[in-house]
């Protein structure tokens, strides 16, 4: 227990009287890449919603060794970074202020830092830097989420969690996504991934957690994962396959 | 009407625009940022010159007591909130709650009872009415909105009448109910042209742009005005940031009661302030606002302007019927911007 940078146990979240996610386990050991692949509606999204506390939940969460529920700024503040789904830029303001506002919890508590972070951020996407005065409404879907990626490390997070990157992506930006998850990893940071596309995710992750209906039905390495036939025929399949021709 | 009647009429106009402008932009801030329509935000003027008339007077302003008091309403809702409910307040914010809530209307309580009010230069006052006036800001978010802030904007709308009606009560209970002027910043009189210009009309319009300026740098350059702005275009992405909504409404309450505060300073030497006058001259920043759409910065500007000089062309040729003129502008804008712009659903 003492390895991991957030422990989840018996982690619960209802819609009304809907149960989305019921007593889920989950662990993220430091320095490594946790995914969470499932169907559609298996409670993905919403579990890492719960974790950072943007969704109301029941069940102990261990982050960090601080075993309380803060709210989303104070998570934020201790090193915990969402990227959603619908990345939730600030369209109408430039790159560079989306991506200084990544920053913004970091400067409140009064680190000074943020120029590197910066310089860092714009060496890990240069197309950032090209166009750092546009409208971040105006960058195509994978700047956009090189954006969201880019605006959560201005955080210097201890977890960065992602949600579906790939998500809308063409293959070829979605192998550059992967690249550059791999390449946080080199760097120190911790990263739970929620993803779609099984077979990428697998192949980046250490461990995975396959998701349905809201519940753990299956975790381990992630390469034994990849190589279980129920995983392979259910998320690993033909459709996968012709995508992974189409990427490849 | 003749030349100078005209020159007259339109400097009027623009002076009091200038005045609609900054609660027009007030208003368009908050609304932005918290989806509030601010109907209070008429009383941080008429509460600004009445403080300034009491200091005037030499005598203690009853807005201190307000601030005493709704400073300890505030503070007793952050510990509420730090005891109960299982959430984690930090010690930390606690104690910087205690300190804005309680030590600074403490501070400014002991510096008031010890100054020569009557004797003070006329800036110094000014200074001390806006240090009585615009921490109410901060207070009445954390009181009033705080608590419903993710409540519809029909509800919120309905807190701020609620809120706008207390402070009006409180308002006469403090100032009584006559009327007061303050002194001109300036007697000045300068000769441009034909044309004679009021010092005070110069430091009004002076000082509108100043602070439009002033506003418009902290809103491009500022890392806690980027984080308002960013609050408005996408709460959950500025949440995600760790912009927290509260932090935002209150530094936004903040800006609007600084600017209707200020505007008060200005408006007073014009015309007589009573406690109730706060409403009327909101509204008709309101009506600037929604010309603007609720939502444009420069179209609530120049829409703010054009109620002033209709107000004053109105009050020379028909005086009884001026409010209702002004008033009834808003119709046929509304008709044009219901016409004009389609739906746009929230963005995601």
């Amino acid at each position: 227990m003492g390895s991991n940078l957030l422990d989840v146990k018996g982690l619960s979240v209802a819609y009304g009287k809907v149960e989305a996610v019921s007593k889920l386990d989950l662990s993220v050991p430091h320095g490594s890449i946790v995914t969470v692949i499932g169907p559609n509606g298996a409670g993905k999204t919403t579990t890492l919603s719960a974790i950072i506390g943007l969704l109301p939940s029941t069940g102990r969460i261990v982050f960090d060794g601080a075993d309380d529920r803060p709210d989303v700024e104070a998570m934020v503040a201790r090193g915990m970074t969402l990227v959603p789904e619908k990345r939730e830029l600030f369209g109408s303001m430039s790159i560079e202020d989306n991506l200084l506002l990544g920053a913004f919890q970091r400067c409140r508590a009064g680190h000074r830092d943020h120029a590197t972070t910066l310089a860092d951020v714009y060496a890990l996407f240069p197309r950032l830097k090209e166009r750092r005065a546009q409208a971040a409404g105006t960058l195509s879907g994978g700047e956009r989420q090189m954006l969201a990626v880019g605006r959560a490390l201005m955080a210097k997070p201890k977890l960065l969690m992602l949600d579906e990157p790939s998500l809308g992506l063409a293959p070829l930006i979605v192998r550059e996504i992967f690249r550059i998850i791999a390449e946080l990893r080199r760097r120190g940071v911790s990263i739970l991934l929620v993803e779609q596309n099984a077979r990428a995710a697998l192949q980046v992750a250490d461990h995975a957690y396959v998701l349905e209906n809201g519940a753990v039905k299956m975790q381990g390495e992630a390469q034994a994962i990849a190589a279980d036939p129920r995983i392979v025929e259910s998320y690993l399949g033909l459709a996968s396959k012709h995508q992974e021709r189409l990427a490849g | 009407m003749d030349q100078t009647i005209f020159v007259l009429l339109a400097q009027d106009g623009v002076t009091n625009g200038a005045i609609y402008t900054l609660l027009a932009l007030a208003l368009v801030m908050v609304f932005a940022v918290t989806r509030i329509i601010l109907i209070p935000q008429g009383e941080f003027l008429a509460y600004g010159g009445l403080t300034m008339a009491t200091l005037e007077a030499g005598s203690l302003p009853g807005t201190l007591w307000v601030l005493l008091g709704a400073g300890a309403v505030a503070f007793a809702m952050d510990l509420a909130t730090a005891r109960g409910g299982g959430r984690r307040l930090p010690g930390r914010s606690l104690a910087r709650s205690a300190a804005w809530n309680l030590g600074y209307p403490l501070a400014l309580a002991a510096l008031l009872t010890q100054l020569p009010l009557a004797g003070l230069p006329l800036a110094a006052k000014a200074l001390l009415a806006l240090a009585l006036v615009v921490p109410l800001g901060p207070m009445m978010y954390r009181i009033a909105f705080q608590p419903v802030a993710e409540a519809p904007v029909l509800v919120l709308l309905i807190v701020a009448v609620a809120v706008h009606l207390a402070m009006v009560g409180v308002g006469l209970l403090v100032f009584g109910p006559e009327g007061s002027r303050t002194t001109p910043f300036s007697d000045a009189q300068f000769e441009v042209g034909a044309m004679q210009v009021g010092g005070h009309t110069l430091a009004v319009i002076g000082a509108s742009l100043a602070l439009i300026v002033a506003l418009y740098l902290f809103f491009d350059r500022t890392l806690y005005g980027k984080a308002l702005r960013a609050t408005a275009v996408n709460r959950n992405g500025a949440r995600l940031m760790g912009i927290s909504p509260a932090l935002a409404g209150r530094l936004t309450f903040l800006l609007a009661a600084f600017v209707g505060a200020l505007s008060g300073l200005l408006f007073a030497p014009m015309t007589t302030v009573y406690y109730d006058s706060g409403f009327l001259v909101g509204l008709k920043g309101f009506v600037a606002a929604i010309i603007g759409g609720l939502g444009s910065y420069p179209l609530a500007a120049a829409g703010a302007v054009m109620v002033g000089l209709l107000e004053s062309f109105s009050s020379f040729w028909t005086s009884a019927f001026k409010d209702v003129l002004v008033f009834t502008l808003i119709i046929p804008v509304l008709l044009w911007r219901s016409l004009a712009s389609h739906h746009v659903e929230e963005e995601e």
